[in-house]
């Protein structure tokens, strides 16, 4: 079987089966390492991507049943060379320890911002609920993404 | 001959001003027995082990000290830079490679900015010097007159060589000396700084940042299958139906061991569930009832220490008003619980296995992994890669063995194995359940008397315990491999008993340590040991005995305590947060004070928690806390900030949720579900002093904010509702009963 996908403005054709959790098809196929396996049960985040835009897990989310949709990841919101303000705001405020739960932080505040452009500290804390952190970089990812909204908001 | 050829070199202080007077010294030339030298650099006594300067002039600087999210290749690579006069950019570090780096043991304990911070210090300090000494000599003037910047030496008369065209002309494949006083703190210019960590750009836009992202061609993907429980044994399987199932290549069966390996990741994962479900054991004993885990702990045969003792024979019995106070304290088993389930490659090629792991220590892993696998240690490779945050022994170096087993089997193909989110919750070894009792004198408000026991499992079975091969694998081979015997780290550092003896002054003291020997649930290192239990007893003792002698908790400890460095975070951190002599908690709000030096030898921490309590739910929330740290010099604040922060944020979530559940059938804790952690809108502000105190020597901290941070959380509780909960986590169940 082969799949086609739309990732970062790019279609690609897979060859996985439309079961294949979309997680392994990014990271596997496409050599995409953003989106990380935490717990294949869509509990942690840290597989975040985004599919037109909205949050998803794409350890739980077969390849098939995407379709067209937009896909974005991690790597399609800038590189090191050329960060997106968010990523930028993550390197300035050196939110990461370990960095595994980043991914997840990054793309669900992307979403959050796309929403909610100037969101307050407690609406950030609320819109990353779902995120799991282990090393306790908590308040260091919360000014970050307070930071890029800030960013964002004077360009 | 190993005789030095330069053996003594004196300096002047100041950056970039040098002094060489040679001198052969004929005690340093006859003695039989080498110099003691600072850090690592004893037990790995090579410059070149350390420091290489390359042909451009850059220097490749080498530690066996890994990277675990904690910052620290960064701020040793900004030690080797001061010393070695070049900017940051120029360092190129590489750490944790059995092939390539100094063998430095295992990076945990707090302790890899003394042990090879401390060496590349020295190493930068000698390895300047030599290339100075050369350039001197290539210029024909004296040494002393030579300047260093950015790795270019210049003379007076404006001649400048670099170090890359002297490079060639210096050996640094000798033994360092240590004669070379490293730069004075006044001095620098990179240490002490908020570098900007090298690994986060990548980890923040999906670039290849950890042995999860590898892949190199023609690897494949394995899973592996555990038994339903510690000690079972595999009876019958069915290979085959797993071995046909698409993308298969081999099914892999050595006694109870058992795994797969499939060309693609989630063939790898079916075939895992399919053997799951054809799988039939005879199961290893049951659990202890988690009901009365820690008094069936207490009954099991213990090895006894006294570890401290204080009974001056002036001191008479204590006067009759005098009382005494007794408390237990009990904390459970608690999980690492790494975002990322650990992960490792391995590939076997031309006789030799290299295998790619976040295992806190290549060189001890790579003993274990050739023990189990029947090979010599020079066979094997272990090359660090990062991984998720470990806080500790969890799978990272199980999972190495399971690789190698994996790709053992399969020549030229590297094979990828990442746990499962339940293989790493129901199979890392845990932080031990333990006991703590403290009884205390307390007369005319002053501790005249103090004793404390505790009863633990041993807190280390790394592989880089003696006598044992510790990787899970093993044990289930058939031919099976032994574990060590527990033992418990000897004081002062300490393993079950690591902060068990206090740093207050007390006239009398007796401090016990019991050794539990058997091990019911799978132990060892989780971030502080035992330390992060015993502050958690000795702190909410040293409340309760405040009360007792109703003084205020602040003012008690200041009065039991001498030790100027300690007196100075406790009263920097209440100076922060406003503490209040006699300030009224109530209403479901209080805040709590504690300290502790870690291991009574690294950083003094001391932190102010303020807590608040629903009532109706049980529900304890900490909304911030303060912290106050003396490190010593600060290498890099914003890095200390991060680990002090970071640790408060976890022994939070350890405090206020955290215990692994299980029953007489097994770990039955196996998701975020089952084992709940603190999420971002419950994690405290945080708000963290530091004082820098350059003149002295650097004091590990990524462990010293766990232990002050549970005891204040559990005195804060007790300020806000006036009960004192002595057993972890401070759970809505159990809130609620101490609340009735």
């Amino acid at each position: 079987m082969t799949i086609s996908l739309k990732v970062n403005g790019a279609t690609h054709s897979v060859p996985a089966e439309p079961d294949a959790p979309l997680l392994y098809v990014l990271r596997n196929d496409l050599a995409l390492n953003g989106a990380k396996f935490g717990c294949g049960l869509s509990q942690c985040g840290a597989c975040t991507v985004l599919v037109d835009g909205q949050p998803v897990r794409s350890c739980v989310t077969p390849a098939g049943s995407v379709g067209q949709s937009e896909i974005t990841t991690i790597e399609g919101l800038g590189s090191v060379q050329k960060p997106h303000p968010i990523q930028q705001a993550f390197i300035d405020e050196q939110a990461a320890q370990c960095g595994y739960c980043i991914n997840g932080m990054i793309m669900t505040a992307k979403s959050l911002l796309d929403r909610n452009p100037h969101p307050t500290d407690a609406e950030v804390r609320e819109g990353l609920a779902l995120n799991l952190c282990r090393c306790g970089t908590h308040n260091r990812i919360v000014r970050a993404v307070l930071r890029a909204a800030d960013t964002m908001g004077r360009t | 001959m190993n005789a030095p050829m330069i053996s003594r070199r004196t300096f002047t202080a100041g950056a970039g001003a040098i002094v060489l007077a040679f001198s052969l010294d004929p005690k340093v030339a006859l003695t039989q027995q080498p110099a003691k030298l600072p850090g690592d650099l004893e037990t790995n006594r090579m410059l070149d082990a350390w420091i290489r300067i390359d042909a451009d002039g850059n220097a490749t600087v080498c530690t066996g000290k890994v990277e675990l999210g904690q910052g620290i290749v960064t701020a040793l690579a900004q030690i080797a830079a001061e010393e070695l006069d070049l900017p940051l950019a120029r360092v190129h570090m590489i750490s944790g490679d059995t092939a390539r780096t100094p063998n430095e043991g295992v990076t945990a304990g707090s302790q890899s900015i003394e042990h090879s911070g401390t060496a590349l210090r020295f190493a930068g300090a000698e390895v300047r010097a030599i290339l100075i000494d050369a350039a001197a000599k290539k210029l024909g003037v004296a040494p002393d007159t030579l300047k260093v910047s950015d790795g270019t030496i210049g003379a007076a008369d404006g001649r400048k060589v670099t170090y890359g065209e002297i490079a060639g002309a210096v050996d640094l494949k000798r033994e360092a000396t240590a004669k070379f006083p490293p730069k004075a703190p006044a001095a620098h210019t990179i240490v002490g700084t908020a570098v900007k960590r090298f690994d986060i750009p990548a980890k923040v836009t999906g670039g290849a940042a950890y042995v999860q992202d590898m892949r190199p061609d023609g690897m494949l993907h394995g899973r592996v299958v555990r038994p339903p429980r510690y000690g079972s044994k595999l009876d019958s399987v069915d290979e085959a139906a797993a071995k046909a199932m698409p993308g298969v290549v081999a099914v892999v069966r050595d006694g109870g061991f058992l795994g797969v390996v499939a060309e693609r990741e989630e063939q790898a994962i079916a075939a895992r569930a399919a053997l799951i479900k054809s799988a039939k054991w005879t199961l290893g004993p049951p659990l202890p009832d988690p009901a009365t885990i820690h008094e069936h702990l207490v009954s099991l045969p213990t090895e006894d220490t006294v570890i401290s003792e204080k009974k001056p024979a002036e001191l008479g019995a204590a006067p009759a008003e005098a009382q005494v106070v007794e408390a237990t304290y009990h904390r459970p088993y608690t999980s690492h619980g790494s975002i990322g389930p650990s992960c490792s490659l391995a590939e076997l090629k031309d006789g030799k296995l290299t295998v790619w792991t976040h295992s806190q220590g290549v060189f001890p892993n790579r003993a274990n992994l050739a023990a189990a696998l029947g090979m010599g240690p020079a066979d094997v490779r272990c090359v660090h890669v990062e991984g998720s945050g470990c806080y500790g022994h969890n799978g990272a170096d199980d999972v190495a063995l399971d690789a190698a087993l994996l790709a053992r089997g399969m020549p030229g193909r590297p094979v990828r194995v990442q746990w499962m989110r339940d293989d790493e919750f129901g199979w890392e070894p845990f932080g031990a359940a333990m006991v703590m009792k403290a009884k205390a004198t307390v007369s005319e408000g002053r501790i005249v008397d103090w004793n404390y026991e505790v009863w633990s499992n041993t807190h280390s079975m790394r592989p880089s315990e003696p006598g044992g091969v510790n990787l899970l694998a093993a044990w289930y081979l058939a031919d099976p491999k032994k574990a060590s015997t527990p033992r418990n780290i000897p004081q002062p550092a300490g393993g079950g008993d690591r902060n068990a003896v206090p740093l207050y002054d007390f006239p009398r003291q007796r401090v016990v340590n019991h050794l539990i020997k058997d091990m019911p649930l799978r132990v060892s290192a989780l971030r502080t040991l035992g330390a992060y239990a015993n502050v958690f007893a000795l702190e909410s003792f040293m409340d309760e005995l405040a009360l007792a002698a109703n003084a205020d908790p602040v003012a008690f400890r200041l009065a039991h305590l001498t030790d100027p460095r300690a007196r100075a975070v406790i009263e920097a951190v209440a100076r922060k947060a406003g503490w209040k002599a006699g300030e009224k908690g109530g209403d479901g709000r209080g805040r709590g004070i504690a300290f502790a030096r870690y291991k009574n030898l690294a950083s003094y921490v001391a932190v102010i928690a303020e807590v608040e309590v629903d009532r109706a739910s049980g529900v304890v929330r900490v909304p911030r806390a303060f912290a106050a740290v003396d490190s010593g010099q600060i290498i890099n604040p914003d890095g200390l900030v991060n680990q002090i922060e970071g640790g408060i944020i976890q022994s939070t979530s350890w405090t206020l949720k955290e215990q692994v559940r299980f029953d007489q059938s097994g770990i039955v804790s196996r998701d975020w579900a089952s084992y709940p952690i603190l999420t971002m809108p419950e994690v405290p502000k945080v708000e963290v002093e530091l004082i820098n105190r350059p003149s002295e020597r650097s004091l590990g901290a990524g462990e010293a904010s766990q232990g002050p941070a549970v005891a204040a959380i559990a005195n804060a509780f007790t300020h806000a509702t006036a009960r004192r909960l002595r057993d972890l986590p401070l759970a809505p169940a159990r809130v609620k009963a101490a609340l009735g």
